[in-house]
């Protein structure tokens, strides 16, 4: 589903991304994981089309498509969807809007008719309850005023709309409380299926007690430098990063 | 080629036409507007033209509109077509006690009063004046100095019509009184039109005001009008300018508010090829609230002006300034915000505020804030931004699958959203969005009723 060879990444000159690798195949949970600033948050976004950055070498394929040809708005609708590490508030563009451009664009792409509003308000009734969203977000414009925990929930909720094949899910578990969390691991995992896959950028091994990851990689300084199985996550929670690190001085 | 315009000329040449025109005026007219036109034109001639020297109009060029030929429609226009006909303001559920004005002058087959409280009085100025000499006397002039400003100075000069609304004690208007001002001459066409608004004690209205034009001839357009508000009144006063880009219109508001009024104006100006439009308040009642908005799109090669003066003359008022443009392609834009708190006004807030979007680098804003704090307890503030699209943002809706073109008329109508949510007529509201999305999609934004479908 996803091929990453090589990618090399670097903004206004600093390199950040120094050869990735790595392989999504359909139905697979792929954790990333790492210190602050080792990149994470930086591949997610050049996976979903933000353009400051400059790619410097590699490539990155998507069900057969070279991506990095594609605009984001075109990586969404074709099945891409990141969860924002901080997702932007933006007054005066109503959440209902927003969410109902968003899915009928999506329909648009997939040459199906656009929702009515009474069908979109059931969608949106429907989705809501998934990841117990409070109707009064809704109200308001996207990501205003709204808390640390309710950005993300709000996150999950475009998710559940959108439907994506492949999940970028960039901390999103960070600032949520446990219901919360459980509520979010819910909403993603209701998505699962054999065709869709999901990758979860985090830093605590508790969110992956709820999804379940089949491998488990660790970023430091812009390269993969751990691959495993989740047990590795465990590995991480009990002893930190320092093994790692020293096991990657130059 | 290059033509030297001279403003003294310029000047001259519109002294010569007053000679000329002088008699005709004065004909027509009655008493109360004749006796100022001599001594305003004096001023007139004493200010001259405004050229980037004067300091009001330093930010705005009105000589090249000037420097154009016009006809001068001093007497009221026979019109063989019914104005009502060829444009509806097809507002939908936007019920209005409807008039119209055409060049400037109030059209005779309008005929408002039926719906309207009694007392009330809509329609022409120059009528008024013969019907109710005291009262249009008393305000006539009362609030527009034609020392302070040459445009003003022209205006009373040739003043012949306008609208004249009077609103007497404690009646509330409920449904909104619409003002549709169309220009529309055989040749290119100056216009001069003069407007009163009496709201007595008590008195509350909302006034919308439609400026369009109806066909591709060039206007030079200088409108002149005085608001009175007494105490406990209300008055919302909302302009949307909508005139196509060879036109030039100057619009002068002067508003003096007394205790415990309020007054809310927004000025929406989606077209126009050159807008100067200034707003003066006086708050001279206290505990009064003036509520002052703007918002401006601009493409091509358009100007717009938004000029405003608070005066705080009274204790215990609040003021509140916010103007918004949108600037595309090699437009420009200026504001000029003065907030001047007079020394026995204490316990005064006056806030103001002009955000900027610049969508080309080539596109200009020019804003300018001034204030004159005499009183020493008072809370003022100010700030002016010019900035981009917040890319940011632009990103998110990008990666939820919306077009880019798409992405940035939703946050162009986001940041116009602080300005229209205070339009509290809801079907105006909704209208002007539509008239707004259209606008940013560069479609022409003008009614669909109107007749002259002109590609301007
Ligand atoms: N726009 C930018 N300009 C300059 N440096 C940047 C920019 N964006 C990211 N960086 C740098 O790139 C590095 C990687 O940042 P990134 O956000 O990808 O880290 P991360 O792994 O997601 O960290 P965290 O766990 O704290 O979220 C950091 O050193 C960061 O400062
Ligand atoms: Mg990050």
């Amino acid at each position: 589903m996803l091929s990453i060879k090589n990618l090399c990444v670097s903004i206004e000159g600093k390199e950040i991304l120094n050869g990735i690798n790595l392989e999504i195949n359909p139905g697979e949970v792929h954790a990333i994981m790492g210190p602050n600033g080792s990149g994470k948050s930086t591949l997610a976004n050049v996976l979903a089309g933000k353009e400051e950055y400059e790619i410097t070498d590699g490539e990155i394929y998507y069900l057969g498509e070279n991506l990095l040809e594609l605009s984001p708005e075109d990586r969404a609708r074709k099945g891409i969807f990141l969860s924002f590490q901080y997702p932007v508030e933006i007054p005066g563009v109503p959440m209902i809007n927003f969410l109902k451009t968003a899915v009928n664009e999506h329909r648009k792409f997939k040459g199906e008719k656009p929702l009515t509003a009474g069908e979109f308000l059931k969608l949106m009734r429907e989705k809501k309850q998934l990841v117990e969203m409070d109707t009064e977000l809704t109200n308001r414009s996207v990501n205003e005023g709204f808390s640390g925990g309710e950005k993300k929930k709000n996150e999950i909720f475009q998710m559940a709309l959108l439907q994506p094949r492949l999940a970028i899910l960039d901390e999103t578990d960070s600032g949520l409380d446990i219901d919360a969390l459980k509520t979010v691991a819910h909403g993603v995992n209701a998505l699962r299926s054999p065709e869709n896959s999901t990758i979860v950028v985090t830093h605590y091994q508790r969110l992956l007690d709820y999804i379940v990851p089949d491998h488990v990689h660790v970023l430091y300084k812009g390269r993969i430098v751990k691959s495993a199985g989740k047990e590795l996550a465990f590995e991480l929670e009990e002893k930190g990063y320092d093994w790692i690190k020293k096991e990657n001085e130059d | 080629m290059s033509v030297l315009i001279d403003n003294t000329d310029l000047t001259l040449r519109l002294a010569g036409h007053f000679r000329e025109a002088e008699a005709l005026l004065a004909s027509g007219s009655p008493e109360l507007m004749n006796l100022p036109r001599k001594k305003a034109f004096q001023d007139f001639i004493a200010q001259g033209i405004p050229t980037r020297k004067s300091e009001n109009y330093k930010y705005t060029n009105l000589q090249p509109a000037f420097a154009r030929e016009y006809h001068f429609l001093h007497q009221r226009p026979k019109i063989d077509f019914k104005p009502g006909e060829i444009f509806r303001c097809d507002v939908p559920q936007l019920d209005t006690h409807l008039v119209i004005l055409l060049n400037g002058w109030y059209y005779e087959e309008n005929s408002p009063l039926a719906g309207l409280p009694d007392g009330v009085f809509l329609g022409s100025l120059e009528e008024a004046a013969r019907k109710y000499p005291e009262l249009v006397a008393q305000h006539y002039g009362s609030l527009a100095e034609t020392v302070a400003d040459p445009l003003v100075a022209l205006n009373t000069a040739l003043a012949r019509d306008g609208y004249f609304l009077y609103v007497p004690k404690n009646v509330r208007i409920d449904k909104p009184i619409q003002v549709i001002n169309l220009l529309l001459a055989d040749s290119d066409a100056y216009v001069t039109q003069r407007n009163l608004v009496v709201a007595e004690p008590g008195a509350e209205v909302k006034l919308i005001l439609c400026d369009h034009t109806l066909n591709l001839n060039n206007y030079l357009n200088n409108s002149v009008t005085e608001i009175l508000i007494d105490e406990n009144a209300s008055v919302d006063y909302y302009t949307i300018q909508n005139q196509h880009n060879q036109s030039a219109s100057v619009n002068s508001v002067y508003i003096r508010q007394m205790e415990n009024s309020h007054v809310t104006t927004n000025t929406i100006s989606l077209h126009g090829g050159l807008i100067r439009n200034n707003l003066k308040v006086i708050i001279d009642g206290e505990n009064s609230e003036a509520n002052v908005y703007g918002m401006t799109f601009l493409d091509r090669k358009q100007h717009v002006d938004n000029f405003t003066q608070i005066v705080h003359a009274k204790p215990h008022c609040q003021s509140n300034q916010l103007y918004k443009n949108v600037l595309d392609e090699e437009s420009s834009g200026a504001f000029t915000g003065q907030i001047y708190v007079m020394r026995d006004a204490q316990k005064i807030n006056a806030y103001q505020r002009n955000n900027n979007l610049l969508l080309t680098d080539k596109a200009l804003m020019q804003t300018k804030p001034q204030l004159i704090i005499e009183a020493d307890d008072v809370k003022c503030s100010h700030g002016a931004t010019i900035g981009q699209i917040d890319e940011e943002a632009l990103f998110y809706l990008r990666a939820r699958g919306i077009e880019e073109k798409q992405a940035r008329l939703m946050l162009m109508n986001a940041f116009a959203y602080e300005v229209i949510r205070q339009v509290k007529v809801e079907p105006l509201r909704d209208r002007i969005n539509e008239l707004i999305e259209k606008r940013l999609r560069g479609e022409i934004s003008r009614c669909h009723e109107c007749a002259y479908h002109c590609n301007c």
